[in-house]
């Protein structure tokens, strides 16, 4: 057993903090949920258990972001700054939105879709308010 | 994908439509915009609508609460209207809000609940920074697991490019084209936010610098305009300006009534012969993000339903609320195979005169996107057109009898397609 705790976004969050990429799977079907759900959307049973994922995977879409949400200003981001976002197909088949880091964001052309990828857990806020955030950074 | 052929309890015809004019306006409210557009509606009658007859209200209204303080809009605007103490309700739904207003309608009078309904949609958006409205458009992401990384609305979209360029080779250029034809159309739109050509808003900025004595530019078409990031700007790559819908405030209006009475308002109604609605995961979670599942669902439940095919449909307004949502869009209708847009946008298929016309309105780009008002809009563009009501833009040696729109909400989790019929 990986972990006891219940399948959701808060415990997905607390797994994060402790560095590891978690998923649920259905004990019935296999199928895997990133982020984890309760219930399977394959068959719709509700048998899951954690399983941890390697935090391997590559790019399947990003963008780079100059006009950002305001937290991301705040970050110091902005239209001469911009931000890549994206989103990830994981080496065990679910994909993910996360922050893409270390990479050229002024230079888009130069992304590639299908690019290697590896997790980063990135800490933002301080006290009752720390975070981490999932990111993916080049291999 | 297995879809279920619906049939509706009986049939539905719009009457009468209204749209106000869609820019920025501070001196107006969501409330004097939809009035606007329910007097356009009230004299586009022909035999004339006692408002006192009008049974419900379904109003589409997404971000209120951000721009103006105000949920529950409807019964708010039904009291402007004089509707108290009948149903008014709400349909918050991103920007598919009054698409499935009307569709919410067209089920109230199919049930036999009804046989007079307004159904509509307003969006009052200019209130806020471009920043703000980022943020409030953003709500419609999802929360937990697109936001936290960085997702903007345009972002969301942006992505979706990157993985059609990938797929299908579609270039930046084919995403202008998109925007070049769109803000053709527009032009011929007096409604429309951006009513001018690409060209022309080029030829005003050359014509600017020459009177102020400044640099002239060099751009020779829009096309280099385009690809000038001075002139357009990346909002999320490869999503620049010119390919995202604008800030609009706006509302719309249809008058909907049962078939069997449609008659006693006019000769020419439009028959709402197909409704179908989906739903879909946020972006991250589709098995292929070149294409919005919520949308190929609620069509082939419309087309169904509408004893119809894609090939047979004349001309649509298609959700451009960025360039790549029409490419994607017009696929998912079925006019185009999967990656098929590119070369229809090359060919110019889609223009105003060709095979297959896509949003002669200007669509969401040049007309405008007030988010909670556009389904609405979109019908009573088709309204317009199969009526040969639409003036300068009337699409050209066709008499339109069979139309669609194609309104999908946030980044595709929500989609409605309607198919309309002039008998
Ligand atoms: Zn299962």
């Amino acid at each position: 057993m990986v972990s006891q705790k219940e399948f959701t976004d808060a415990a997905f969050n607390q797994l994060l903090g402790e560095g590891k990429l978690m998923a649920s799977r259905c004990k019935k079907c296999g199928a895997l949920h990133l982020p984890p759900k309760p219930i399977c959307v394959n068959c719709q049973e509700g048998d899951m258990e954690w399983t941890i994922l390697k935090g391997k995977g590559k790019l399947a879409a990003f963008t780079t972001i100059a006009v950002g949400l305001p937290r991301m200003i705040q970050e110091g981001y902005g239209r001469d700054n911009p931000y890549c976002s994206g989103i990830v197909e994981l080496e065990e088949g679910p994909r993910i939105s996360a922050r893409i880091l270390d990479v050229d964001a002024r230079n888009p052309q130069k992304l590639k879709v299908g690019m290697p990828l590896v997790v980063d857990f990135l800490e933002r806020g301080e006290g009752e308010n720390k975070r981490t955030l999932l990111a993916f950074k080049p291999v | 994908m297995y879809v279920k052929k619906r049939r509706l309890g009986r049939g539905v015809a719009i009457v009468g439509a209204g749209v106000s004019k869609f820019g920025s306006f501070s001196d107006k409210t969501s409330r004097d915009l939809f009035i606007e557009a329910f007097n356009e509606l009230k004299q586009s009658v022909d035999r004339g609508i006692d408002p006192k007859d009008i049974e419900a209200l379904y109003l589409g209204n997404h971000i209120g609460e951000y721009c103006e303080g105000q949920s529950l809009m409807a019964p708010i605007i039904a009291g402007y209207l004089g509707m108290i103490p009948k149903p008014a309700t709400r349909v918050e739904n991103a920007c598919v809000s009054s698409g499935v207003a009307l569709r919410e309608g067209i089920i109230a009078i199919a049930s036999g609940l009804y046989d007079i309904v307004l159904v509509g949609g307003v969006e009052k958006m200019t209130t806020l920074s471009t920043e703000g409205v980022t943020d409030a458009l953003g709500s419609a992401l999802d929360a937990l697991y697109e936001t936290p990384a960085g997702f903007t609305f345009p972002g969301i979209y942006a992505a979706m490019a990157t993985t059609y360029m990938d797929k299908y080779g579609a270039k930046e250029e084919h995403f202008m084209k998109v925007a070049i034809k769109n803000h053709n159309n527009g032009a011929l739109n007096p409604k429309a936010q951006f009513n001018t050509t690409i060209k022309d808003i080029m030829n005003g900025r050359i014509a600017k610098a020459k009177q102020k004595g400044q640099p002239i530019p060099t751009w020779v078409d829009e096309m280099e305009f385009l690809k000038d990031p001075k002139a357009n700007p990346v909002v999320a790559w490869p999503m620049k300006l010119f390919d995202c819908s604008p800030i609009t405030d706006g509302a719309s209006c249809l008058l909907l009534v049962a078939e069997e009475v449609a008659k006693s308002f006019t000769d020419t109604p439009v028959y709402v012969i197909g409704t179908g609605q989906g739903s879909d995961y946020p972006l991250y979670e589709r098995e292929d993000m070149t294409t919005i599942l919520a949308a190929k669902f609620a069509a082939q439940e419309a087309y169904a339903m509408a004893g119809v095919k894609p090939e047979d449909i004349q001309i649509a307004e298609v959700h451009d609320c960025f360039t790549i949502a029409e490419l994607v869009g017009i696929e998912d209708i079925g006019f185009f195979s999967p990656g098929g847009a590119i070369k229809a946008i090359e060919e110019g298929l889609t223009a105003r005169d060709g095979a297959k016309p896509i949003n002669t309105s200007g669509g969401l780009k040049s007309k405008g996107h007030p988010v909670g008002a556009t389904g609405t809009a979109q019908a009573a563009e088709i309204w317009l057109q199969m009526r040969g009501q639409a003036g300068a833009r009337q699409v050209p040696d066709k008499d339109i009898s069979l139309a669609l729109t194609h309104n999908v909400g946030g980044s595709g989790p929500t989609c409605a397609i309607h198919i309309y019929e002039r008998r």
